[in-house]
């Protein structure tokens, strides 16, 4: 765990205080603020507490419109990973194939990552525009069906999910060519011999080699659709229409800061860190298996 | 054995029919197909990008046309300054440049320390501190939104630089990184510094910083872009458009309700300059960007 060479009293506590500092500031204590607020009712002002236990959880428990934020994000998570990891797989296969270029290709399809989702989610609603978009003026050629997201949720949804997962792109091809150049070509080359065609060797020894990256960027992509997605929402849709697109970030922003229902705010974060919690120990079952590769 | 004698053997093999050539060369419309795919693929990648950046070149006319226009136009440079005069773009691209570098180096700074205490101090609460950096990886900014808020509240950092970069310092995967990377550098060079007199800090600045610069560059990239594009923060913490990011700045321009001009000529314009930054630092520093990705996250 350490090397332990130099010896003082005061200065290895010195150094670490301005992260620790950050952390119990701006972490910690609001961490446990918001526990704290879970269970009380608070007055809009902040100024008026009183203990009410689980009252805050009992009531999102019941409430359709939470209910309905919680299977957005799930949606929204699963779309956004289905459609990103899964296509980095795709040309980070096809970029690792023994051909020319694979740093110009590399290169080429990096960059996706630098766009924010949220100007990401801008461009893209300007292709989704009802009016001028090119997506409904294109669509409009083959059916009568009215392709507008404003008035129908799941083309928001659609929306969101496409620019969010253009964004991951960059991302998932970086681990993906990472984890493909690593299989060693005795592996591959093996399969040749036996006369495996591309898909073949794709399907029953490259894939099974990078099932653990896949993996790791799978729980990976769905924090990032969880926790990261604030912009895209609030930046496109502002979570509608109606509330086809109000993910739990964005609802517990809208009631927190706008609506000032801190009590509730307080226990929709709670929640919100029961679900990263999970993950995170998800992500870190990725490590072990990495560990026992070696 | 050497690396020629290995080559030597493996053709004599070769040649003797021992064993398969090593992988057969694939055919050649095999490679044609896959270069097909892949520039299929970079198209509809780049397509989103190729688009905005048409729109930006033309005029209110051109955007509304149809059959829509896919190819630029020549008002290139009267759309980008009037998004610059009309958006304040100069202030908001300077708020998220000082936002990118001074989380950038504020993350490295902070968890370039940390890593030195933890790996070669022994101190009563080292596991603890570990831990603490550790747990912020669970606590990001929506689960401890308000209360975040609050505290900056209290310190008097609603719409400052420092409410808007401080806050989001802390970080685990910094720390990890560069925990990981004094891990390997042999115990001797400690010694040997200690034997020569050399302080603690002076070893990290004069042994230690020299060998992390490439772990440093490619933290910066990252972290740099994490910085730039980030959103929840800016809106909560900032409250004049003299503080706003210009990611969270665009959103301003979009033409919300049918009796404005439809000027998304200007919003491409703007998004344009918005993302240029953060793709331009991942295209130039490819290298950097790749090893930060890939080893942040070990």
């Amino acid at each position: 765990m350490q090397r332990t060479v130099f010896r003082s009293r005061w200065l290895p506590y010195l150094l670490v205080f301005p992260q620790v500092a950050v952390t119990v500031l701006f972490f910690f204590w609001p961490a446990l603020k918001s526990l704290q607020l879970s269970l009380y009712r608070v007055s809009p002002f902040g100024d008026h507490m009183s203990f009410v236990g689980f009252e805050n959880f009992a009531k999102l428990l019941g409430d359709p419109e939470y209910y309905q934020s919680v299977v957005n994000s799930f949606v929204f998570a699963g779309g956004v990973t289905l459609l990103s990891v899964g296509g980095s797989l795709v040309m980070a296969a096809l970029a690792t194939q023994k051909i020319r270029g694979l740093s110009a290709y590399r290169t080429l399809l990096l960059w996706p990552y630098g766009i924010s989702s949220a100007v990401a989610g801008i461009i893209f609603l300007f292709i989704f525009h009802p009016t001028y978009g090119i997506l409904p003026y294109f669509l409009s050629f083959i059916t009568d069906y009215e392709f507008n997201w404003l008035l129908k949720g799941w083309i928001a949804m659609a929306l969101v999910v496409t620019a969010t997962a253009w964004t991951h792109l960059g991302y998932n091809i970086a681990f993906f060519v990472a984890g493909l150049l690593a299989i060693p070509g005795a592996v591959l080359e093996a399969a040749d011999v036996d006369g495996a065609g591309p898909l073949r060797r794709f399907t029953s020894i490259v894939f099974p080699l990078v099932s653990p990256i896949t993996f790791y960027l799978v729980v990976l992509n769905m924090v990032f659709a969880f926790f990261e997605s604030f912009g895209v929402i609030d930046a496109v849709t502002k979570g509608g229409p109606g509330d086809a697109t109000m993910i739990m970030v964005y609802k517990l922003y809208k009631d927190g800061f706008i609506g000032l229902n801190l009590g509730s705010s307080g226990a929709q974060s709670v929640i919100l860190m029961a679900l990263v919690i999970g993950l995170t120990m998800l992500q870190f079952r990725y490590v072990e298996k990495k560990v026992t590769y070696r | 054995m050497s690396a020629v004698g290995a080559g030597q053997l493996e053709q004599a093999r070769v040649r003797a029919g021992a064993v398969a050539a090593p992988r057969k060369k694939p055919f050649l419309w095999q490679s044609v197909i896959v270069h097909a795919l892949l520039v299929a693929c970079i198209a509809v990648v780049a397509f989103p990008l190729y688009y905005a950046f048409v729109i930006s070149t033309q005029d209110i006319q051109e955007v509304v046309q149809r059959p829509p226009r896919l190819y630029p136009s020549s008002h290139l440079l009267e759309n980008y300054a009037e998004a610059w005069r009309k958006a304040h773009m100069g202030r908001m691209l300077f708020n998220s440049f000082v936002m990118g570098v001074t989380v950038a180096v504020g993350k490295i700074v902070i968890s370039m320390l940390s890593a030195f205490a933890i790996v070669y101090f022994d101190f009563r609460g080292r596991m603890v501190c570990f831990w603490m950096i550790f747990v912020t990886l669970m606590l990001p900014v929506p689960v401890r939104l308000m209360s975040t808020y609050e505290v900056a509240g209290t310190l008097g950092w609603i719409n400052t630089y420092q409410g808007l970069t401080i806050p989001l310092m802390a970080s685990a995967t910094a720390t990890f990184l560069f925990r990981q990377f004094y891990m390997t550098i042999p115990n001797e060079l400690a010694e040997a510094a200690q034997l020569d007199g050399a302080g603690p800090m002076r070893f990290l600045f004069q042994f230690l910083l020299p060998l992390s610069w490439a772990n440093i560059a490619a933290l910066f990239v990252v972290l740099f872009i994490f910085g730039w594009n980030q959103y929840l923060w800016p809106i909560l913490i900032t409250n004049t458009e003299a503080m706003r990011t210009v990611v969270i700045g665009l959103e301003a321009l979009i033409p919300r309700s049918g009796t404005e001009l439809p000027t998304w000529n200007l919003i491409m314009a703007g998004a344009m300059m918005a993302l240029l930054p953060p793709v331009a630092v991942i295209i130039f520093m490819q290298r950097w960007f790749v090893k930060g990705l890939v080893e942040s996250e070990k």
